[in-house]
């Protein structure tokens, strides 16, 4: 604020800006939309693409505006015959080197680079087609991720995705000139590298090449099937990111437009993860508590300290391929998804009397992951294929297009009974911070009787987009059978984006840590973050959905897991208790070393 | 307008008379201050090609703040037909070394860095002797610089000085965003000075003799002498050092076997001179002498009757083609489209004005590519189609 501020002028408007500022940031701000492609706010500069080239009064050169600074006395001029023939050019160059063949296309409609041939009505094709000239196959060996090197621009904002925010680095750029090429490490396959198959890389994609793989047709057939019984769970996140898709404004929450869409899509039973949120915390919470048991009081050596929640397939991926001697770190919990698969097939079944060889179990998830993860060989411990569809938030809203639902205007309805309970603890799973909280509201209330110390339940500290929050919380006048956690003060760390679980990993490398429990999510922002929600992603768009998330927990009566009745239920027909035999056999996992190359 | 100006041989370069110990004692008794003076007013500019003022480039690395600043040799020696800088590093090494230190000592940078092209590995053994000797002498006096030597992997566009900062720091070459300049944040993203070899060779020059003798020399705006390859249909290729100024007239008169069709001037990102402009150009920097004035990081290739300037076109963008780092659109997709249109338009599947079009592609590559390689592919290609525009046709 107290800089002093430069003059400029933009198109002769004199406009007093921030030293510093880009040339593309100081005309938006004056209502000067200047194309981009490269250009991502998630992301550093490239200024490669070119695209958003302007005049600088007295050069002969062209500058491009996402990587110029402004600087004093400097004039500007966006709309010029040179700069928009350039623009031109540039657009026509790229339309020349890539598989135009939009109507075909998975991201026909939602194309920046289409956007951009129709801003600038490039009507005709005078540059000589390129594609037909080189040889391109298209990777579909990942049961997440479909690449498409035909249809890639080069502007590299998957590779910069994939280091700066995962630190995971699977895309890279390869060779140079006209064969320069994104690629993989030795230009393996998307399933054979350290791909944490996050899906961020999609969401950051201007264009089709990357996109998820999607089960639409599956997940059709099956709901058209009167012989199978087609179940469906909803992530948290999924509820405020759909709409989105759908004609409304980011933040916008459509939890019960989201259940009537899914019933007229046909499915049997419309049921919701949170319900196996709130259970996680159950079995998550339980399983600290044992640790810290065996820790502090059997001074049991062996146990792994501080415990990670394993509820973002992309980090478990991660932890497998970069830091697979701390494999007993990770709470052995499925993932919400998980949980809810191994039990539609059993404990579902048996209740609603079905055949689980006759459901069809499908996710819709916020996460191109989750299709990995319930692809796992050890996701199959209720006997069948515990999840047999994963959809994401955009596949979803396809097929709400395609069935001609008016999303808009449809009437609220309330999730299925049985495993559709959820609470305020579930829903904020879908943002960072949000499984933490949720843990300790619960474990809290359990080991003390007492509610967690923090004003309206809402543990501040660990809410925000703040790369890792760490927290802690004393425990006083336990009960009894808790008593030996008196004076414990119990140390918590919270990350979200790969690049962060690094920070936390390191530490704990290190030494340096002395947490107890940490929470970590692949995608920034969290679930509400992930590789499957509605594109364009941004700063800004995060922050909308994390507010809808935290505004469905105060919505919510019930707001913490253990109060939640389909859970207790569960336990009291079916699992008799947490970390019991039943619960190792369907609820928990093992983890499989990886290795980086 | 015509030629005046006949051809100077000179010989600073390549004189060999080892006194290094002599001139790096002369330089470490003036004031940083006075050695900018010197090569301010001797108006040396970059050998490399681009020609910056080498004074102003140290002066403002000198003013730079920051703990630890670099000197850095680009030694990456690859636009097609040059083949000085190998000379220099083989034949007067401890020159290089000398302005080297000189640098560090005016900008207040320890450390050197000579990036040696990849292609030049057969030098460094013996280069990397007389920096030994170097570095003890300096021990010696009491002055702590070191200079190490990374090898370049082949990459042309490493020798552009932001992506050869990319490729020392261990990554991908490929030239980053200007501003930041170098003498703000190069290597490491701290103060850098990168000179051509070429260029610390002269400043060993201006050290030596001082500024007015090298200032006498060549012509306004283009001070001096530089080292020309020449090479192509010459009876005698090889390095000459030549007062700046020539025309093209002069040269060939000199280096031309009697036929000579055209020269191009400063290699594949240069531009071509046809026979009937050779009066008109010189060699030099922007500063109107003549018709026009071509700068040139000293590659001098003469064509003869004999050659198709359609080949010689398609040689160079092949080159591009290839050497383009890829990563911006004008150039990686422009370099492609310009070498497949000339090939069609020569088969006859576009039409001739096809090449107009491709003319002006150039002029959008040269105002919107990324870094200088994207940026010159227009001096070759214009001034060949332009001026052989039949040859491309037919």
């Amino acid at each position: 604020m107290s800089t002093k501020k430069i003059n400029i002028y933009i198109n002769g408007t004199p406009t007093p800006v921030e030293p510093g500022t880009m040339i593309l940031d100081a005309a938006k701000d004056n209502g000067i939309i200047i194309p981009t492609l490269c250009y991502h706010k998630d992301l550093c500069i490239a200024g490669n693409c070119r695209v958003c080239v302007v005049e600088i009064a007295g050069q002969k050169r062209l500058s491009a505006a996402c990587a110029t600074p402004c600087e004093e006395g400097m004039e500007i001029l966006t709309n010029t015959l040179k700069v928009r023939n350039s623009r031109k050019h540039i657009i026509e160059l790229l339309l020349s080197e890539h598989n135009a063949d939009c109507t075909k296309c998975y991201r026909n409609g939602s194309c920046e680079l289409q956007n951009l041939a129709s801003e600038y009505k490039i009507m005709t094709q005078d540059f000589i087609d390129l594609v037909p000239l080189k040889t391109y196959s298209m990777d579909m060996y990942s049961p997440s991720i479909i690449k498409d090197n035909s249809k890639c621009i080069r502007c590299q904002r998957c590779v910069r995705t994939c280091a700066e925010i995962q630190g995971v680095n699977a895309l890279t750029v390869a060779h140079k000139g006209d064969e320069m090429t994104i690629s993989t490490f030795l230009n393996k396959p998307m399933n054979a590298v350290v791909c944490t198959n996050c899906g961020q890389c999609i969401n950051h994609c201007p264009t089709g090449a990357l996109v998820e793989k999607n089960y639409i047709e599956e997940v059709w057939d099956a709901v058209s099937n009167p012989n199978l019984h087609a179940v469906v769970q909803t992530a948290p996140a999924v509820r405020i990111g759909l709409g989105e898709e759908l004609g409304f404004e980011p933040g916008s929450r459509n939890t019960g437009k989201m259940v009537t869409a899914l019933k007229r899509l046909g499915f049997d039973s419309v049921l919701d993860t949170d319900f196996t949120a709130d259970l996680t915390i159950m079995e998550e919470g339980t399983e600290l508590l044992t640790r810290l048991k065996k820790a502090l009081v059997d001074k049991d050596e062996n146990v792994k300290l501080p415990m990670a929640t394993s509820c973002s397939p992309g980090w478990i991926k991660y932890i497998e391929h970069m830091y697979p001697e701390f494999l007993g770190h990770l709470s052995t919990c499925k993932s919400p998804q998980q949980m809810f698969g191994a039990l539609v097939k059993t404990y579902y079944a048996k209740a609603r009397n079905l055949d689980p060889d006759k459901i069809v179990s499908v996710s819709i998830m916020p996460c191109t992951a989750k299709k990995f993860e319930a692809s796992r060989p050890e996701m199959f411990d209720s006997g069948y294929r515990d999840v047999d569809y994963v959809l994401t938030t955009r596949e979803l809203a396809i097929m709400i297009k395609q069935a001609g639902i008016n999303f808009k205007a449809l009437e609220e309805s309330k999730f299925d009974r049985l495993m559709g309970e959820s609470t305020g603890a579930g829903v904020i799973f879908g943002a960072t911070g949000g499984v933490m909280e949720a843990a300790l509201r619960s474990a809290y209330e359990l080991v003390t009787g007492r509610e967690v110390p923090f004003k309206n339940l809402d543990i501040k500290p660990v809410r925000g987009m703040e790369g890792v929050k760490e927290t802690s919380i004393k425990i006083e006048n336990p009960k009894q059978e808790w008593a030996f956690l008196d004076g414990v003060e119990l140390k918590c760390a919270v990350a979200h984006g790969l690049v962060n679980a690094k920070t936390i990993m390191d530490s704990i490398k290190k030494g340096t840590a002395d947490y107890h429990f940490v929470e970590i999510m692949a995608c920034p922002g969290g679930c509400l973050g992930g590789g499957g929600q509605p594109i364009p992603t941004s700063p800004e768009i995060r922050k909308k959905r994390t507010e809808a998330i935290y505004a469905e927990d105060a919505h919510m009566t019930v707001r913490k897991s253990h109060e939640n009745h389909e859970v207790q239920k569960l336990y009291h027909d079916f699992l008799i208790t947490p970390l019991g035999e039943l619960s190792h056999k369907l609820l928990h996992t093992k983890y499989t070393p990886r290795n980086r190359y | 307008m015509g030629a005046q100006y006949q051809l100077n041989r000179a010989d600073f370069i390549f004189k060999n008379e080892n006194d290094w110990e002599e001139i790096l004692t002369k330089i470490l008794n003036q004031t940083p201050q006075d050695l900018i003076n010197e090569l301010i007013s001797s108006e040396l500019k970059g050998r490399g090609g681009a020609g910056f003022p080498t004074g102003l480039k140290w002066k403002v690395a000198a003013e730079a703040k920051a703990s630890r600043k670099f000197v850095i040799c680009n030694a990456d020696e690859g636009e097609p037909g040059t083949f000085k800088d190998r000379e220099i590093l083989e034949r007067v090494p401890y020159k290089v070394l000398t302005a080297m230190v000189a640098c560090g000592y005016v900008i207040g940078a320890k450390e050197g860095i000579i990036y040696l092209r990849g292609e030049y590995r057969f030098l460094l053994e013996e280069l990397l002797k007389v920096i030994e000797e170097f570095e003890y002498y300096l021990r010696e006096i009491g002055q702590t610089f070191t200079i190490k030597v990374f090898m370049g992997s082949g990459a042309y566009i490493c020798g552009e000085e932001t992506a050869l900062f990319e490729s020392l720091e261990g990554k991908r070459g490929e030239p980053r965003n200007k501003p930041p300049y170098p003498t703000s944040s190069g290597y490491m993203g701290l103060p850098t000075v990168i000179n051509n070899v070429e260029t610390l060779a002269h400043t060993y020059t201006i050290f030596k003799y001082g500024a007015k003798k090298f200032y006498d020399l060549g012509v306004q705006y283009s001070r001096g002498t530089k080292l020309f390859s020449v090479s192509g249909d010459t009876p005698k290729p090889g390095i000459y050092e030549l007062e700046l100024g020539m025309s093209v007239q002069d040269f060939v008169h000199e280096f031309g076997d009697g036929d000579t069709k055209a020269v191009q001037v400063g290699g594949a990102s240069g531009s071509l001179v046809p026979r009937k402009k050779f009066m008109d150009t010189a060699i030099g920097f922007s500063g109107k002498l003549t018709g026009i004035s071509l700068p040139t990081g000293g590659s001098m290739m003469l064509f003869n009757s004999s050659r198709s300037m359609y080949n010689v076109l398609d040689n160079y963008l092949e080159f591009f083609r290839e050497e383009s780092c890829g990563q911006c659109t004008p150039c990686r997709v422009g370099c492609q489209q310009l070498l497949i249109g000339i090939k069609a338009v020569k088969r006859g599947d576009k039409p001739a004005s096809y090449l107009d079009k491709l003319i002006r592609l150039t002029e959008t590559m040269q105002h919107t590519a990324k870094c200088g390689l994207g940026q010159s592919v227009a001096n070759s290609f214009s001034s060949i189609v332009e001026n052989f525009r039949e040859e491309m046709i037919y």
